[in-house]
């Protein structure tokens, strides 16, 4: 891991100018406050202090700075406070979380204790609603996956497919689809589709294409050499598929997975948004922004990035032992 | 013009410490041509390189028209020909053979006629306005060597650089280069597997052998400068390359 | 592609071993029946979808040149005449799914709103934050060049940050920037930075050994060889993040609008079109966001075409 020293390096860097941005972001507010408590502030009104510039303001007022970065609803909250949050509303809700084993006689029969449960069911709980955009996000997934790569081989051996839908395919990807993703939901709930079918509706629409562009890239990466030698040995279709095509496809296709599944969260967040949904990291980041609770919503936001991360690297996992053992790795 | 004194290579590797010159005693006159034949990892490509300032040697001296090699590098005394012919895909014959001149601030006009002669020297003329991918492999090699040839250095240092073209694409090439050294009087270090192109070629040929990398054999050619193709089946020819086999011989390069 | 060759085409597959032609009409005629004994409407549906299908497996067989174009350009038609066929004959309510007839006459009537909604959101939101963010990427690429350690840092972080959510950040973009088109621009340039960085740091390292020993056998300086080969040969991998770029950038640009935007801009639109039932209109957006993303990209597209002519990739067609 040679990398680790750079990479700490650059994350250090960018939490020192996020840390040094606090003071200035939340500025203004601070300063607004003191005056209303009846501090001395220069310049000592509000609509002054609106003309003033930042920097004048900061120079002159030193002593309001602590409060800037104290401040309760921040414009820019500080690192420590966002991972404070996240830790409450996650491994900090569970008391006393313990497995209670198979043999335990209870009504409600659960293997975990309350205290675990508090963290997974809770409404409060990061990780209740991270599950909520989990679970549609890895149904859709797999849903947009299957059909991608059966679509992929339809494409590849039907001449027909090939011209009608390839163009289609290559130019959906060009249009902000994800725009729209909000409407499909309410749209379906009018139908009378609710809960998890919709929200995987887009996330497997989403991890679709760039899974068939992929695919049929990889399915025809064979060069004509080895097609040739397979034509010596009179191999069938079936042979040729999969002997050939299918093991080289497999670097094109987990990399469109990689692609695949980032779009897909991102899809069912953005789902999530303007329809009001209750569950899920995109109702969080609403609901922080109509209640100004900033706090919230980068908690959500880091939330997300984690699950993101999480995602990308179990595909990333996946694909080092299977292209380890396919001797495919570069 | 190139003396080496005693030169010295040694890389650390992750296998250990592998030899690849040693004391390598060898002077180069002014005009020569010499070519360094040997097996894989016999330090020829490696003893260029040093001329050329891309590699240090750890011990001995090397000196380049008596400078060190990396003075003389900044002083642009030599042109370096790989064995791919390297040319950027987005310029053009005539703008590729440029390229050094911009770097070396010739000015406009000056760089135009530069690149005239010179497609003239290798033989495309006409093709200054064409891309590398629309030349043939040779084609583009020649357009390398042009360009090596463009600005003025004293030394041109080849790597193997007929190596990926077929044998007959080779012969005439070889001829255009000995015509080319006859009319530009250069001195040319050329680095070769092939035992013919050596003899063919040079005016002095180097055995080497590997492990560590070394001179076996030094060879002063006594074939006439003006050589042409069929020179190859002389006895005179034959005899040379005989004596360069028995060098390869004995620097074991045909065991295994 | 001319009828007579189609005819033949024909009259060849009814003679010969017609086991492999019959087979498929068969099965298409069996599907139309099955589809109108359940409902005649559905039957309808099929019979001019499979019509249309086996109008493009003519064309394929027997088609020229012009089959690349005219066989999707079918089949896209077809889609849309199912649409409306469907709509139509299943009464399908307007609140529901609009007929393409509907979305075109909300179209034509609203063209000024579209305008003002286009201009909002793709041109001041959309491609100010594409252009700021691309230069700020290409700007930071160049910057940590020089620097081999802060390279190694930054990609692994950068393709981190890439993948993750950033449209997330629009809420807190939107409160910081206001409600103008700035905040929207914000959204875009944290959205298109990273897959630029990351692309251009790539194509700057992609020089192969061979070509940096010629530029020292020249004696050439840090930015000689900066200009004359790294960045030429790093042009393919830039266009490649610029490319992947412009969708983001028109999805950044209308999801932000979400989040709050002065009464004007295609997000806006589409949220408060949707709250008054004007399904049609939230499609005419979406068509024009559409067209929009397709000709954005076409443009960047034609840019590389011109300014990487040389790249293998755009030489050979595949």
């Amino acid at each position: 891991m040679r990398n680790l020293l750079p990479i700490l390096t650059v994350v250090a860097v960018i939490l020192g100018l996020w840390y040094l941005a606090v003071g200035p972001m939340n500025f203004r507010l601070a300063l607004d406050a003191a005056t209303r408590g009846g501090a001395d502030v220069t310049p000592a009104t509000p609509d002054e202090q609106g003309q003033t510039g930042l920097i004048r303001l900061m120079l002159d007022n030193p002593d309001v700075m602590p409060a800037a970065y104290a401040f309760e609803r921040p414009r820019l909250p500080q690192p420590q406070d966002v991972v404070s949050e996240i830790y409450e509303n996650t491994i900090g809700l569970a008391r006393r979380c313990e497995w209670q084993g198979f043999g335990a006689e209870r009504d409600n029969w659960s293997p975990l204790s309350d205290g675990c449960l508090r963290v997974i069911e809770n409404r409060r709980s990061l990780i209740f609603h991270a599950w909520q955009t989990l679970a549609p996000t890895l149904l859709g997934f797999a849903i947009g996956t299957g059909l991608g790569i059966l679509l992929a081989v339809g494409i590849v051996y039907n001449r027909t497919m090939d011209l009608s839908v390839m163009p289609w395919a290559i130019a959906s990807q060009t249009i902000p689809i994800l725009a729209i993703a909000p409407m499909v939901i309410v749209v379906l709930n009018a139908v009378g589709i609710q809960g998890l079918l919709p929200k995987s509706l887009i996330s497997s629409y989403l991890s679709f294409f760039p899974v068939v562009v992929g695919m049929v890239k990889g399915l025809r990466s064979p060069g004509a050499m080895d097609l040739d030698l397979l034509r010596t040995y009179s191999a069938s279709g079936a042979q040729e598929f999969w002997k050939l095509r299918l093991p080289s496809s497999l670097p094109y296709l987990f990399a469109s997975l990689k692609i695949g599944i980032a779009a897909a969260l991102v899809g069912t967040i953005v789902a999530e948004l303007p329809t009001g949904a209750r569950f899920g990291l995109g109702s969080r980041l609403l609901t922080g922004s109509y209640y100004g609770q900033t706090v919230q919503i980068w908690a959500a936001l880091i939330m997300a990035a984690v699950c993101a991360a999480l995602l990308v690297w179990v595909i990333g996992v996946v694909e080092k032992r299977t292209l380890t053992r396919l001797g495919l790795v570069r | 013009m190139i003396k080496a004194q005693g030169l010295n290579l040694v890389f650390q590797t992750n296998d250990g410490p592998v030899h690849a010159l040693k004391d390598v005693d060898l002077e180069i006159d002014k005009g020569e041509f010499v070519s360094f034949i040997g097996p894989s990892g016999c330090g020829k490509t490696t003893f260029l390189r040093c001329v050329a300032a891309l590699e240090t040697p750890t011990g001995g001296s090397l000196t380049v028209n008596g400078m060190t090699p990396d003075e003389a590098r900044r002083n642009r005394a030599y042109g370096y020909v790989f064995q791919a012919a390297g040319l950027y895909p987005w310029r053009t014959i005539a703008g590729n053979i440029k390229l050094p001149l911009e770097i070396m601030g010739y000015s406009r006009s000056d760089q135009d006629e530069r690149v005239k002669n010179v497609l003239e020297l290798v033989d495309l003329e006409g093709f200054g306005r064409k891309y590398p991918w629309q030349l043939s492999g040779g084609m583009q090699q020649r357009a390398s060597i042009a360009r090596a040839l463009a600005f003025d250095a004293d030394i041109l240092l080849m790597d193997e650089p007929f190596g990926a073209l077929d044998e007959i694409v080779r012969d005439h090439l070889n001829e255009q280069l000995l015509e080319l050294w006859a009319r530009t009087d250069k001195t040319i270090g050329f680095v070769t597997h092939s035992i013919p192109e050596a003899v063919y070629l040079s005016t002095k040929i180097v055995v080497m052998s590997p492990r560590p990398g070394r001179i076996t054999d030094i060879i002063d050619s006594p074939l006439p400068k003006e050589r042409p193709l069929d020179i190859r089946d002389t006895p005179e020819f034959l005899a040379i390359a005989h004596r360069v086999r028995e060098g390869l011989r004995a620097g074991h390069a045909y065991d295994d | 592609m001319s009828g007579m060759q189609a005819g033949k085409f024909l009259g060849r597959n009814l003679e010969s071993s017609s086991k492999s032609f019959l087979a498929p009409v068969a099965g298409a005629v069996a599907v139309t029946v099955v589809g109108a004994l359940l409902d005649w409407r559905l039957g309808l549906v099929f019979a001019v979808w499979l019509a249309a299908w086996g109008l493009n497996i003519l064309l394929t067989e027997t088609g020229g040149a012009a089959k690349r174009f005219v066989v999707p350009a079918i089949f896209g038609i077809t889609l849309l005449v199912l649409w409306q066929m469907a709509v139509r004959l299943f009464d399908i309510s307007q609140v529901i799914l609009p007929a393409p007839t509907d979305i075109w006459g909300a179209i034509t009537t609203s063209v000024p709103v579209l305008w003002a909604d286009f201009v909002q959101t793709v041109v001041k939101g959309a491609l100010s934050g594409y252009i700021m963010g691309a230069v700020l990427a290409i700007g930071t690429a160049i910057a940590v060049d020089r620097s081999r350690f802060l390279q190694r840092g930054l990609l692994p972080v950068g393709n981190f940050i890439a993948a993750l959510p950033i449209v997330g950040t629009a809420p807190i973009l939107v409160m910081w920037f206001g409600f103008g088109w700035q905040s929207k621009a914000a959204v875009v340039v944290v959205m298109v930075f990273f897959p630029i960085l990351v692309n251009t740091v790539a194509g700057l390292k992609e020089t192969d050994a061979m070509q940096r020993d010629l530029m020292r056998t020249y004696a050439a300086g840090y930015w000689q060889s900066f200009t004359k080969l790294r960045l030429p040969a790093a042009l393919p991998f830039i266009f490649n993040g610029l490319k992947v770029s412009t969708t983001l950038a028109l999805i950044g640009a209308i999801v932000a609008e979400f989040f709050g935007s002065p009464i004007v801009g295609m997000g806006f639109r589409i949220k408060t079109s949707f709250g008054t039932l004007e399904l049609a209109m939230v499609w005419a957006e979406i068509a024009v966001a559409a067209v929009a993303g397709s000709g954005f990209y076409g443009l960047v597209t034609l840019a590389e075409k011109r300014l990487t002519f040389w790249h293998p990739s755009q030489r050979t067609e595949r």
